[in-house]
């Protein structure tokens, strides 16, 4: 449970920042959640890891599907030199994924430097 | 106990203790890996591109894609209006504007443009302003100085003081800007256009000073494209009499703007330099310049009620220029209790170039007339402190530039001034060859002008008198204007403010130190060529020269004069015209100068001679029906015939020319190859036999064939896929620009299609008592490559298909389709 919670509150709330500050804020809310629940490092780092893979994943293919792809397929050949646009979204979600579980690792570990004794799920 | 539990706390702490440290030290890893994360995601260190902010879904670039049913409807409060400002964007995203005042009509303007074209807009005017390096870098030094020192930023100064000296466009511009800048303070980093995103940097606030750039811009795009240096070097190489055969003084075949003929003296009783033509040529340089396109042109025509099927003017116009990404244009219609105007508008600056309104419409093109002219200047010593002007030495004025340049340190520029204007080349600048000499340059762009009342007074006329009102404002870029009126009157007028010349003045580089070779006046406008409602019943122009030459005043050489003979013949052959035909003349691709060429070309190339590979395609250019259409395989073989040609007549004469010299056209070729078999440069200097125009022909096309065989290979032989025409979005990535367009025409055909140049806007009006328009431009509204409007409009364009044009009334939105409603409320 504790889990499912810790992934669902990084998502809610990198979204939230994204809403009023810059995209790196997913770092710090993410690190934030992370110290908050008692989940061990690695499950933390998995956590962080799919909430934001499928939240920028998500968001930037809704976006890219309602724009019937077509900015993504101009842009994925200014980036990427791909025209397709899954390889720009895939890149996304992994953007967002690796920042929001290295984020959340560091929030977990630094939890368990200053709280003993948790029932680490 | 307690001891005991203390002691074994202790012992768990101290097992624990090189845990902690290594928990600590995975921690701070972790953390510095995430920071890094960011770091490396954010700036362009290590990455070409900040992928991070680029891709984040709610502020990078995914913002920038626009949803296909999206609504444009926004609320935007904003300062400086005076009322509401009601705005429907159109199917096609043409905003209709309604605003209970001038001022109101132009901050929604301003704002518009900002909406969907900000980033154009900046990028202009900065390059205008010779600002490129704060932008990308050292890259664009050259060409920053190269525009300041030609004066641009000095000239836009010029315009706004002539601007903020009149209260009304004052008062205009005033609302512009502030429409502009209400869009930009309302950006967000998600709102920002995509462009910004990519190079990273952010748009700084509108000005007026800005708006008289974007004017001098044009200017400098219609009206620089002289060739001073490049024929003085050509003059000084060949010497006059040759020199006469490559730049003769008259063209032909050639067909006036203005047929008539002149029989009084000037008005302006100017004074020539007779030994002008025996001035030592020897001011040879190797400066290089960017310069505008030479072709840089366009066509209108005004048919009269007499001529058409419904008895009312139609008027046709397609302007001719650089074709790119977001497009030059934007179309709008304007309605206030002053305006009601409809035409495509230039973001930058307000108003309407070309359009129309419920009584006229009118269109333009470029009077190419040579208004930018060098001279060599003498200073004292380096210090450049003074300079020879009638055997006195004058004091130089001192313009200190600052060049800004990203990721460096600034440069400075100071450049000279004299009585003629800024000395733009020099040692300092314009390459080591320049060996010393200084350059100064004059240019009716510099002088005191207020073009923008020019418009925004056409875009109220509501007769032949208003017209020639608001004409009398044009100084430069000099431009022929068409006009017609419901009232059935139609009119062409060769309108700016010209220098009044003696014969080749300027054609060459000018002693800057001899007040005799300046500039005596300007052609007083009595005498500016025009028709009003002429005999034959319609007035055109493209491009050729503007009066016959019986004109009192030299009015140059260096004109194109095919379009315009293939537009009156074609005018003067109908007297029914319909809307549809004038939409299948604007679109014609007949080339009348193949038609004088393709004679030389099948009576002097001997078939005989001629190989198994040059004979196949020697049958398809006998089979060409002289239409350069998309399709056709005739007239790739003919271009590369006559290209073939012409370089065999004269590359061996320019092998040893300076690098910097003048060639001349194609149709002067042509001109003296149907008078003169035994033209001069026919014969290759480099064999010691003399050819014969037989001989050359053949032996080029020959050499051709091996080239068309190469393109036929390459499945390149189809005219448009020879051409292969396209239109490149201004940071030229490809992506985000439309390639291989299957279009036809070329410089000679009326549709003047190019490889990235050609008809920027297409427009046909009838003058009916119930107006008939007709427009398409290849681009669309939305500068947003992330948008369905960003490019829409190029296939209709390329189909040579046209969109109804409407001054719409604002009721009638109650039942038309739009995709959104724009309110501008005043705070």
């Amino acid at each position: 449970m504790k889990i499912l919670l810790l992934t669902v509150l990084i998502a809610g709330a990198a979204f939230c920042s994204n809403l009023f500050f810059p995209w790196w804020s997913i770092a710090p809310t993410s690190f934030i959640v992370a110290t908050l629940i008692d989940v061990k490092p690695f499950k933390a780092f998995l956590c962080g890891l799919f909430a934001l893979f499928f939240l920028w994943g998500g968001l930037s293919w809704w976006i890219s599907y309602s724009n019937d792809h077509l900015l993504a397929g101009k842009m994925g050949l200014v980036i990427l030199q791909s025209k397709q646009p899954f390889k720009l979204i895939i890149i996304t979600a992994l953007i967002g994924g690796f920042i929001g579980a290295f984020s959340a690792l560091t929030g977990s570990l630094t939890r368990s430097l200053f709280v003993l004794n948790d029932n680490k799920e | 106990m307690k001891l005991f539990k203390f002691t074994e706390l202790q012992l768990c702490l101290n097992l624990q203790q090189s845990s902690i440290n290594m928990r600590i030290f995975s921690t701070v890893l972790c953390a510095l890996i995430t920071a890094a994360l960011c770091y490396l995601l954010n700036t362009i260190a290590v990455l070409p591109v900040p992928l991070g902010k680029l891709l984040s879904p709610q502020g990078g670039i995914w913002q920038n894609a626009v949803p296909r049913n999206f609504d444009f409807s926004m609320e935007l409060p904003a300062k400086g209006l005076k009322g509401e400002v009601e705005i429907f964007l159109d199917e096609r995203l043409v905003p209709h504007v309604y605003a209970d005042n001038d001022e109101d009509l132009f901050f929604a303007q301003g704002f518009l443009h900002a909406r969907f074209r900000l980033w154009q807009m900046d990028l202009q005017t900065m390059a205008a302003a010779g600002r490129a390096s704060e932008l990308v870098g050292k890259k664009a030094l050259d060409h920053d100085r190269e525009f300041r020192r030609l004066g641009m930023v000095y000239a836009a100064e010029n315009a706004l003081n002539e601007i903020n000296n009149d209260p009304y466009s004052k008062s205009i511009c005033d609302a512009y800007t502030a429409g502009v800048n209400a869009y930009i303070s309302s950006l967000s980093q998600s709102t920002l256009p995509l462009e910004y995103k990519l190079m990273g940097y952010y748009p700084e606030n509108w000005s007026n000073f800005k708006t008289a750039l974007f004017l001098k811009y044009m200017s400098y795009d219609l009206a620089a494209h002289e060739q001073d240096f490049e024929k003085t070097n050509t003059r000084a190489f060949f010497g006059a009499e040759k020199f006469h055969l490559l730049f003769p003084d008259t063209i032909s075949p050639v067909d006036p703007i203005i047929p008539d003929k002149w029989t009084a003296p000037a008005e302006l009783n100017i004074i020539p330099r007779v030994n002008y033509d025996t001035i030592a040529f020897d001011r040879v340089q190797t400066i290089t310049s960017d310069k505008p396109d030479r072709d840089n042109g366009s066509n209108n025509w005004v048919i009269s009620g007499h001529r058409t099927q419904d008895g009312a003017p139609i008027l046709a116009n397609d302007p001719h220029l650089g074709l790119n990404l977001p497009s030059l244009w934007f179309e709008m219609h304007l309605q206030s209790p002053s305006f009601n105007v409809y035409g495509v508008s230039f973001p930058g600056a307000p108003s309407i170039p070309i359009g129309f309104n419920n009584n006229i419409a009118w269109g333009v093109t470029n009077g190419g007339r040579d208004v930018r002219d060098y001279f060599e200047v003498t200073f004292n010593d380096d210090s450049r402190t003074q300079y020879l002007f009638d055997g006195k030495w004058e004091q130089t004025h001192f313009r200190i530039e600052e060049i800004k340049i990203k990721g460096g340190s600034s440069v400075y520029d100071t450049v000279a001034y004299t009585n003629l204007g800024p000395v733009m080349y020099e040692n300092r600048f314009g390459g080591k060859a320049s060996i010393g000499k200084s350059f100064a340059v004059r240019w009716t762009a510099h002088d005191p002008s207020n073009e923008l009342l020019c418009f925004i007074n056409l875009n109220k006329a509501n007769n032949y008198k208003d017209y020639l009102q608001a004409l009398s404002y044009m100084k430069a870029p000099g431009q022929n204007f068409a006009f017609a009126s419901k009232t059935g009157d139609i009119a062409m007028r060769t309108q700016g403010q010209w220098p009044a010349k003696w014969n080749h003045q300027g054609d060459f580089i000018m002693p800057g130190e001899d007040s005799t070779f300046l500039w005596q006046g300007y052609i007083p406008d009595s005498e500016t060529p025009m028709q009003y409602n002429p005999q034959r019943g319609f007035v055109s122009s493209a491009n050729q020269p503007p009066a016959d030459i019986s004109y009192p005043y030299y009015l140059g050489t260096d004109y194109p004069t095919s379009r315009g003979l293939i537009i009156n013949r074609m005018l003067a052959a109908d007297s029914t015209f319909t809307i549809e035909k004038v939409k299948k003349m604007q679109t014609n691709n007949y080339n009348v100068f193949a038609e004088g060429a393709m004679p030389i070309l099948m009576s002097n190339i001997s078939k005989e001679a001629l190989g198994e590979n040059a004979q196949h395609y020697f049958k398809i250019l006998g089979e060409w029906d002289l239409y350069n259409n998309n399709e056709s395989v005739g007239a790739t073989v003919f271009e590369l015939a006559w290209n073939e040609l012409y370089n065999a007549v004269y590359d061996d004469d320019y092998a040893k020319a300076p690098k910097l010299a003048a060639k001349p056209a194609y149709t002067t070729l042509l001109q003296f190859l149907v008078k003169d078999s035994a033209y001069v440069f026919i014969d290759d200097i480099n064999t010691p036999e003399i050819e014969s125009l037989s001989v050359l022909a053949t032996r080029s096309f020959k050499k051709a064939a091996e080239e068309m065989k190469r393109v036929e290979q390459n499945g390149r032989l189809p005219w448009g896929k020879y051409k292969d025409t396209h239109i490149m979005h201004l940071t030229k990535l490809e992506p985000f620009s439309r390639l291989h367009l299957p279009i036809g025409g070329g410089k000679y055909e009326i549709n003047a299609t190019k490889e990235n140049h050609g008809p920027s806007w297409r427009m046909i009006v009838q003058m009916s008592s119930n107006i008939k328009a007709f427009g398409v431009y290849p681009g669309g509204q939305d500068g947003n490559p992330g948008s369905r409007f960003y490019d829409n409009f190029i296939n209709t364009w390329v189909e040579g298909e046209y969109f109804p044009l409407e001054l719409v009334e604002k009721t009638s939105f109650k039942k038309k389709k739009t995709v959104g409603k724009i309110i501008l409320k005043p705070v």
